[in-house]
């Protein structure tokens, strides 16, 4: 692989955890987009107004990539929409009874060596290895 | 405000780093997941990155007393392993797999109004309370396995 193929990723990763650092050094939070997000589904004093300035920081980053890195969103994405219902589904009850994604135990539980957030880790990305193999070998959906 | 402001900013920072790196493409995700076929192992390089990063800052920032802005650290401390932990993260990937976004991403992603993206945030959003009503449903009817 072309060093240039993983310097950029390795500079958005470095980002990323820099980033949650600082919402740690700041706010005593972890950056856990799943719990983030879940926790601004109900009302809770105390718990929202931070969240919902984390949601709309994230999709602020969105607005500064469109214009100034537009690549980022060169999505190839199946026309099936019924993939997304189904994967979004998946992936929101399945973040939420696992309390978290890639960025609260992936990033996050993963540097506090967390031995939950290693097995959890380890359990999504196994489970998405296989889906990708097993959708390839069923001739890949739409 | 100073304290809104504190968690928008680093947000800001991490979207940043979520389309920099890549996670904002599905196809770049797949690829990651495609282990036995045609691998693209650059996504390996953002999870690298970061957990290099944050676990040596973490260590310092955890010297600290408390955190800058907030009276105290609010950090999971749980280490029990458990049935609900082992079979979310298992279908959270099969989501992860299936639609190549994660949580981060999507939301980065809203913003070029892609359809895919959309439906997916959608339909997180409603997997989550759907997850609510399950956990309510449990507490009704006096379960209390798994957790």
């Amino acid at each position: 692989m072309p060093w240039h193929d993983y310097l950029l990723p390795l500079l958005g990763g470095v980002l990323i955890g820099l980033a949650s650092s600082l919402l740690l050094l700041l706010k005593g939070r972890v950056f856990g987009i799943s719990g983030i997000l879940s926790g601004v589904l109900v009302p809770n004093q105390g718990e929202t107004a931070w969240r919902l300035a984390v949601l709309l920081g994230l999709v602020s980053a969105g607005a500064v990539l469109a214009v100034f890195y537009p690549s980022a969103f060169a999505l190839e994405v199946s026309p099936s929409l019924s993939r997304y219902v189904a994967a979004g589904l998946l992936v929101g009850f399945g973040t939420t009874l696992g309390s978290g994604c890639t960025s609260g135990h992936g990033v996050c539980g993963m540097s506090r060596l967390s031995p939950r957030s290693i097995v959890a880790t380890l359990i999504f990305m196994g489970a998405g290895i296989l889906t990708v193999w097993l959708v390839r070998t069923m001739g890949g959906l739409s | 405000m100073k304290s809104l402001f504190a968690a928008f900013v680093p947000a800001l920072l991490f979207g940043l780093g979520l389309g920099l790196g890549g996670m904002t493409l599905p196809q770049k995700v797949i690829g990651f997941l495609d282990v036995t076929g045609a691998w693209d192992p650059s996504l390996a390089f953002v999870m690298a990155g970061a957990v290099v990063v944050h676990m040596v800052s973490y260590r310092l920032i955890r010297k600290r007393p408390s955190p800058l802005l907030a009276p105290r650290f609010v950090i999971p401390t749980r280490r029990d392993l458990t049935p609900s932990l082992v079979a979310g993260s298992f279908i959270f990937g099969v989501g992860w797999g299936l639609g190549g976004f994660c949580p981060g991403p999507a939301l980065v992603g809203t913003v070029s109004g892609n359809p895919a993206v959309l439906t997916f945030v959608a339909s997180m959003i409603v997997g989550m309370y759907a997850h609510r009503l399950y956990e309510i449903f449990r507490s009704r009817t006096g379960s209390r396995h798994g957790n």
